[in-house]
């Protein structure tokens, strides 16, 4: 029989039970309708962080603090005073596969503008921080050096902060703001950059050279980090090395002592973060693989019992001339039919259920075409497999014997 | 008109039920040639339908030798027995075996999706001519459970024509039939075996079917008992036109 006539004829077994038809593809839609959701949640979440991560600057070095006490209790970032003006020296220096450097220290605080106000970040950093975070000035102009060696009470103001302490169509720009108290004249405003892929007002934020911060904010000398640019994206990883060396001499480590401090590439971050998220779409993908082997025994099920059910018709067929691979073929085709009508709806499904999630909940969802034709291929393949076996079981029969069947 | 079609020799048919072995054919012999008519008679449980199933490669004998068209069924694969099932033979069942819920035409059509020589267009006006030569006309889109007992047998005649075979095996094809209809299927039965040279096979229990068949092979229990050419033979047409308009009991 050609394949047309074998298609037509599944169509109409399949027809003639409807509700068990649709019974046995549940588990192929649910399973498929799954897969296609978890991986456009994860695949969204992964090129989200990604493309907020390279947009910070896919080249940018964070070093921070980090205790180098063994055992004892560890502290926090933060708290730990090991990042100097000295280290920033000496980087300066003597680094040669770096760009550009920016301390940064910040403090958070109530801001204040007439009688309105708001609790923000002040960062204190050093003007090579704009070209190291890929941050832009949309209005005015980035402090100065000299700002920085007079500890100038200068700042620029990131758009949420602007939209909160001025009335629409103010200029900001020469106007004076309160921040715990101290006053600081506006000179810039930010391009805005939106929120990051965790959620984060990037926006929210005041930048003011950092030696101001230190001294008249928070009166310390530490910072709570060092931005740097590599001199280019491949370069990062020999720049890292360059800066431990470069701190580890500045911090005068001997070689048995633990660094006190900590490097990090944009690349390692990216991969940190990317890598729970992929382990977190692995589960979930395997979860819903397993739903749809569930579904493929479902449908080897009723294959069986369809077998069973039309033993007579097969013994019929056979008599008349239908060789084993003849039915063989009708009862995989119906098999192949039910799982992959089944993919398809579960496709729709999970394509829907995707755009509501992303709708809904706010999740950056991406619909890969790999996922979709992945479920596709997985769903023949089960209907292969799980129907196989019942027409075979089918093809063997004796034609007598199956037509005395009662 | 001599070259023999069939060929059976010493052909036993054993049967296990457990411990018990139900010997069904105990050893018969005959031959047929091409374009005989032969009736095969005997009481109920003497083993017709076995041998006619044997006759139509859906079964093989226990022992003996089975030769159709020259050719041993012993030495052939199933698919090979498919073939032939689907090009040579066209088999009536006792019990019709239509497809339920399935249309009397797409019934007629079955043997014929399985010859891949036929296009779809050819199997639908050979459908329709195979159903009208039984006289089923207004019935192709009824389903088996649609039609009479007499109706479905002769959609069961009709779909053994179809592909053109060049022997028909027939079960009891008038055992539900009433005296006119049977005598018109024996009609077409004898016009495909004296215009077109068909080979028939006829199993019966009525000697007045018998009567329109070239000869008659006896069967009682598992054996045969008489083997007799027919010189009486009757044209079935001749008593059609006899009978009295309204005689269809
Ligand atoms: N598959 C089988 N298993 C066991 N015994 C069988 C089988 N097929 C047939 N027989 C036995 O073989 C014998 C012959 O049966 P068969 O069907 O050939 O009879 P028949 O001549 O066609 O009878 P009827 O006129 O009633 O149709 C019977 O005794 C029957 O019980
Ligand atoms: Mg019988």
């Amino acid at each position: 029989m050609n394949i047309f006539n074998l298609i037509r004829l599944a169509l109409r077994a399949l027809q003639r039970n409807k509700l068990r038809a649709l019974l046995t593809m549940l588990g192929i839609i649910i399973g498929v309708a799954a897969v296609i959701t978890m991986m456009s949640i994860g695949e969204g979440s992964k090129q989200s962080i990604q493309s907020s991560l390279s947009n910070m600057g896919s080249n940018m070095i964070t070093i921070s603090p980090q205790s180098n006490q063994q055992g004892g209790a560890r502290t926090q970032g933060s708290s730990i005073q090991t990042l100097t003006i000295d280290d920033v020296k000496a980087l300066k220096r003597d680094a040669t596969k770096i760009s550009a450097l920016s301390p940064a220290v910040s403090s958070s605080g109530q801001t204040i503008k007439g009688a309105l106000n708001w609790p923000t970040t002040i960062q204190g950093v050093a003007p090579e921080y704009l070209d190291i975070r890929k941050l832009s000035v949309k209005e005015g102009i980035m402090f100065s050096d000299d700002a920085v060696r007079s500890s100038a009470k200068v700042c620029l103001l990131g758009q949420t902060v602007v939209d909160n302490l001025f009335s629409a169509g103010e200029d900001p720009v020469g106007q004076t703001i309160r921040f715990n108290r101290i006053p600081f004249q506006v000179i810039g405003v930010l391009s805005p950059k939106g929120q990051s892929s965790f959620g984060q007002d990037q926006d929210d934020i005041i930048l003011a050279p950092y030696t101001t911060v230190q001294k008249r904010i928070l009166s310390r000398i530490y910072f709570s980090n060092v931005y740097a640019s590599a001199i280019n994206e491949d370069a990062s990883e020999a720049a890292t090395q360059e800066v431990t060396s470069i701190l580890r001499e500045s911090h005068r480590l001997r070689d048995s002592d633990e660094d006190d401090f900590r490097v990090r590439t944009q690349a390692e971050l990216i991969q940190t973060l990317g890598s729970t998220s992929s382990m977190m779409t692995t589960l979930l993908t395997a979860v819903a693989g397993i739903s749809l082997v569930i579904g493929g025994i479902g449908i080897m099920n009723i294959m069986y019992v369809s077998v069973t059910e039309r033993t007579r018709e097969i013994g019929l067929r056979m008599s008349i001339g239908a060789r084993g691979t003849d039915i063989l073929l009708q009862f995989l085709i119906e098999a192949i039919m039910i799982s992959i009508t089944g993919g398809v709806i579960g496709v729709l499904l999970g394509v829907s259920s995707s755009m509501i999630v992303s709708s809904t909940l706010n999740w950056p969802t991406v619909i890969s075409r790999s996922s979709i034709l992945l479920s596709f291929i997985v769903c023949a393949i089960t209907g292969i497999f799980f129907g196989y076996y019942p027409a075979q079981k089918a093809s063997r029969l004796d034609p007598i014997e199956a037509l005395r069947y009662e | 008109m001599s070259k023999k079609i069939l060929e059976i020799h010493d052909v036993k048919r054993e049967f296990k039920m457990g411990t018990e072995v139900v010997r069904a054919l105990k050893g018969v012999s005959f031959n047929v040639e091409a374009g005989e008519f032969i009736t095969i008679m005997g009481s109920s449980g003497s083993g017709k339908t076995t041998l006619l199933n044997m006759l139509g490669c859906l079964d093989k004998p226990t022992s003996g030798s089975y030769l159709l068209d020259g050719v041993d069924i012993k030495g052939l694969s199933r698919d090979e027995l498919a073939r032939l099932r689907n090009h040579k033979i066209g088999f009536v069942f006792q019990a019709y075996n239509l497809l339920p819920r399935t249309s009397a035409l797409e019934n007629v059509e079955l043997p014929l999706l399985y010859n891949a020589a036929i296009s779809t267009k050819e199997r639908k006006e050979r459908a329709i001519n195979a159903l009208k030569a039984v006289k089923l006309d207004g019935r192709f889109d009824h389903t088996p459970n649609q039609l009479s007992g007499g109706q479905q047998q002769r959609v069961a005649i009709a779909r053994a024509l179809v592909n053109e075979p060049v022997m028909i095996l027939a079960d009891e094809a008038t055992g539900n039939l009433d005296t006119r209809t049977s005598y018109e299927i024996m009609a077409l039965m004898q016009e495909l075996n004296q215009q077109q040279g068909k080979t028939i096979v006829f199993v019966t229990h009525e000697p007045d079917i018998a009567a329109f068949s070239s000869r008659t092979v006896m069967l009682r229990d598992g054996k045969v008992q008489k083997d007799t050419a027919n010189t009486n033979r009757k044209s079935a047409r001749e008593l059609l036109d006899s009978l009295p308009e309204t005689d269809d009991y």
